[in-house]
């Protein structure tokens, strides 16, 4: 107990130590790039001397006690969890993808940067105080302690399971992009290579080695977000504040557009909110807008790898300072993200396009030799190269608008060459990658397996297993559930990285309603939040399978004649003569067309892309939840007084059934 | 730990309390989330630093008001409970 006061009461000491040392390292494989040590060696030296470090920590934080490994001990303090919950958030998506996605969508991408923070305000107020003063081990305990059993806690495992699932396919699918192009192994390898890096960290600590690796990871990621940005506004602006000096870009970027808009050429305006390429409001983009941010937002809240977080604290009082620490973590990566997109904007548009074909930038040719940037000029390069698919070049040697082709991930990749500075950056940044998908990664894996060892296992199959029997269990599925998602991730490859925002929906549908009126509303049943919870999870999973991978047939159900008619057209059909609207259509107001997007036709229900797929979701599970509530059982005077119980931060918590925990 | 001696009215009490804090918090988020980008068209308009100011607060604006009302929230809830004795030792 001492020899541990001592490791948090020092916190401050060995991660201030740990920074310096990052710091003296990078420096160090500056002077030895500068001695002529050859990229891929530099590469090389950061991804394994960062994966060591993380396995370092996770190995000496190994543990054999429940509550070490399932909540790291509960004194992680406020500020320390805030960090390990921000690069918990943070994910390849946001680390990699984000700012290309600001720079494809422009101001719609914003939804990502709201969705993706406003959340915490729901965390906060509604559920994590809670859920800590509550105090067991997961969040499926809960739904069972507060909604009378099995039944609920198996829902909760299942939603838990799906939502974590496809998001941790995604994470290791980004560690695999990562290494590959990197240390140019194949992505299958790449793929297996990020599975051992998750292990370390979390099988021999669990929470606990996961907890502090996630600080570590932290340190890195931020750091290696901040640097390219600020030497770039550097570059650009002659100021390092590239927050504030963005403004600047974004101005020259509108100035740009307007003058190839007057030359006829259609390009969406990077900063106007709810326009689409022809200059036009758009109703649809602005309904689109809001859905997602509402549903990344519940969905933030609903995440059982994040509220599992706010187990971990000391106090309930430290849960909800953890919140806003947590926010604050994740704020200087986001508010950072748009700055990214209008100075990558800015250089295409300034130095790239219009620029004769001989002439382009260098950053243009490395990354166009791996396929995420594509000068489109000739005419057969369609052909050639596949992200030139669909252009049409025409050969007159210059770079048009339209002959320019860039994968969202080649912004904040790129930056530290479009800003002309030395590969050290680089491998800087791929570490930062690389430490943003292993802590998701890791957090993810930590949920489903605690979900599957702790609530299926021993609460549901074998009540009596001892302590060691539960963490080798722990510890072997944790293994089975990696190792299938890496084989997963290898085999699917980046065309699965659109399932994490379907995460998001799906954990929103089916978890928000049940966790934010098992503490708010005492009428909530258990026979409510469990068909709640049903409908919730069925209806939305649902809808996102059918839109996705049987688009057609959707929009034959719910769409009008037309719009069956243009899917037909989507899907390269035969259009039948007389085509009728779908047995659906206009019923209670439904309707439904299609879109091509990822290479299918992919249905929109009420005009609603499916990223967005929960909107509908959410709220049916509280009415459902709430009318289903009115009619059953209404909960126990016990029942009360536990809801009671975990309402006030100060007292014991009084169970209403004491065997629905330990 | 020990109980609370906290009575059932002046639980109900606390309650209330927690539960207007709440609805503030609520109100202050749906106003930054969802209102304040109803009018970003017509935000844009205005220039700040070069920022449409329409953009500007769905980049930063509303990221800092969450960040500051954050630790408001976990200060004021604090000092309900303080004020009520429920408050951990």
């Amino acid at each position: 107990m001492n020899e541990k006061s001592d490791f948090i009461s020092n916190l401050g000491k060995i991660y201030g130590y740990y920074t310096g040392g990052f710091a003296g390292f990078v420096i160090i494989l500056a002077i030895l790039e500068q001695m002529g040590v050859p990229d891929r060696v530099i590469g090389y030296l950061f991804l394994f001397l960062t994966i060591g470090v993380y396995a370092f920590i996770g190995i000496i934080s190994r543990t054999q006690q429940l509550s070490e490994y399932y909540v790291a001990g509960r004194r992680v303090p406020a500020i320390y969890n805030g960090m390990a919950t921000g690069s918990d958030w943070m994910s390849a998506a946001s680390f990699i993808g984000m700012a290309g996605t600001l720079y494809l969508q422009g101001y719609q991408g914003l939804a990502f940067i709201l969705g993706w923070t406003g959340g915490y305000l729901l965390v906060a107020i509604l559920l994590a105080p809670y859920l800590r003063k509550f105090g067991q081990y997961t969040v499926p305990d809960f739904l069972g302690a507060r909604f009378g059993g099995n039944a609920a806690r198996l829902m909760g495992v299942v939603v838990l399971i799906t939502a974590s699932f496809v998001y941790v396919t995604a994470q290791i699918v980004g560690v695999g992009q990562i290494a590959s192009r990197f240390l140019n192994l194949s992505f299958e390898v790449a793929c297996f290579v990020g599975l051992g890096g998750i292990l370390v960290c979390s099988m021999m600590g669990g929470m606990r080695a996961v907890t502090w690796t996630q600080v570590a990871q932290y340190i890195i990621l931020i750091i290696a977000y901040l640097i390219p940005a600020v030497l770039m506004s550097v570059e650009v602006t002659g100021v390092p504040i590239p927050q504030l000096m963005y403004g600047q870009a974004l101005e020259q970027i509108e100035q740009i557009e307007n003058t190839w808009r007057a030359a006829g050429v259609a390009v969406a305006p990077h900063s106007s909110a709810f326009v689409g390429a022809n200059g036009q409001f758009n109703m649809n983009l602005a309904l689109n807008f809001f859905a997602l941010i509402f549903c990344l937002m519940v969905g933030t809240a609903s995440l059982p790898h994040i509220l599992m977080r706010y187990f971990t604290t000391p106090s309930v009082r430290d849960a909800r300072k953890s919140v806003a620490w947590s926010l604050f973590f994740i704020f200087l990566l986001y508010f950072t993200a748009p700055a990214y997109a209008a100075f990558a904007k800015l250089e295409v548009y300034t130095n790239v396009i219009g620029q004769p074909i001989a002439s382009l930038p260098g950053w243009l040719k490395t990354w166009g030799g791996i396929g995420l940037v594509g000068a489109c000029d000739a005419p057969n390069a369609a052909t050639i190269y596949s992200i030139c698919a669909g252009v049409v070049g025409n050969n007159d040697g210059i770079l048009q608008f339209n002959e320019f082709r860039i994968n969202p991930d080649a912004i904040v990749i790129a930056t530290p060459e479009i800003a002309g500075l030395p590969y050290v950056i680089a491998g800087l940044v791929a570490a930062g990658g690389l430490a943003a998908a292993l802590s998701t990664a890791d957090g993810l894996l930590l949920a489903i397996a605690n979900a599957l060892s702790h609530d299926v296992y021993y609460r549901m199959i074998d009540r009596n297993a001892p302590t060691e029997k539960r963490m080798l269990i722990s510890r072997v599925l944790l293994v089975i559930v990696a190792g299938l998602s890496a084989w997963f991730a290898a085999s699917a490859g980046a065309d699965i990285l659109f399932l994490v925002a379907w995460a998001f929906s799906i954990a929103a549908a089916g978890l928000f309603a049940a966790l934010v009126m098992g503490v708010w509303y005492k009428g909530t049943t258990n026979t409510g939040a469990l068909v709640g919870m049903i409908v919730g999870y069925v209806v939305t999973f649902g809808l996102l399978l059918w839109t996705e991978f049987g688009g057609v047939g959707f929009v034959e159900t719910f769409g009008s004649a037309d719009a069956i008619r243009a899917a037909y057209t989507q899907a390269r059909m035969a259009i039948p003569a007389t085509i009728e609207a779908g047995p659906l259509h206009g019923v209670l107001g439904m309707w439904a067309d299609s879109q091509l997007v990822r290479g299918r036709v992919v249905a929109r229900f009420c005009g609603i892309a499916n990223i967005a797929g929960g909107i509908f979701g959410v709220p049916l599970a509280f009415i459902v939840t709430y009318a289903v509530s009115k009619f059953t059982t209404q909960p126990t005077q016990a029942m009360k007084d536990f809801i009671d119980s975990i309402r006030v931060p100060r007292g014991n918590v009084k169970l209403a059934d004491n065997s629905a925990v330990e | 730990m020990s109980q609370p001696d906290i009575t059932p009215e002046k639980a109900q009490q606390y309650w209330a309390r927690t539960s207007g804090l709440m609805w503030i918090m609520l109100a202050i988020w749906f106003v930054f989330s969802f209102a304040i980008h109803l009018f970003a068209p017509s935000l844009n308009v205005i220039h700040i630093l070069g920022f449409p100011f329409g953009f500007y607060m769905a980049a930063q604006g509303s990221l800092i008001v969450y960040v500051v009302a954050l630790f408001w929230f976990s200060k004021r809830q604090n000092e309900i409970d303080e004020e009520f004795g429920v408050a951990e030792d």
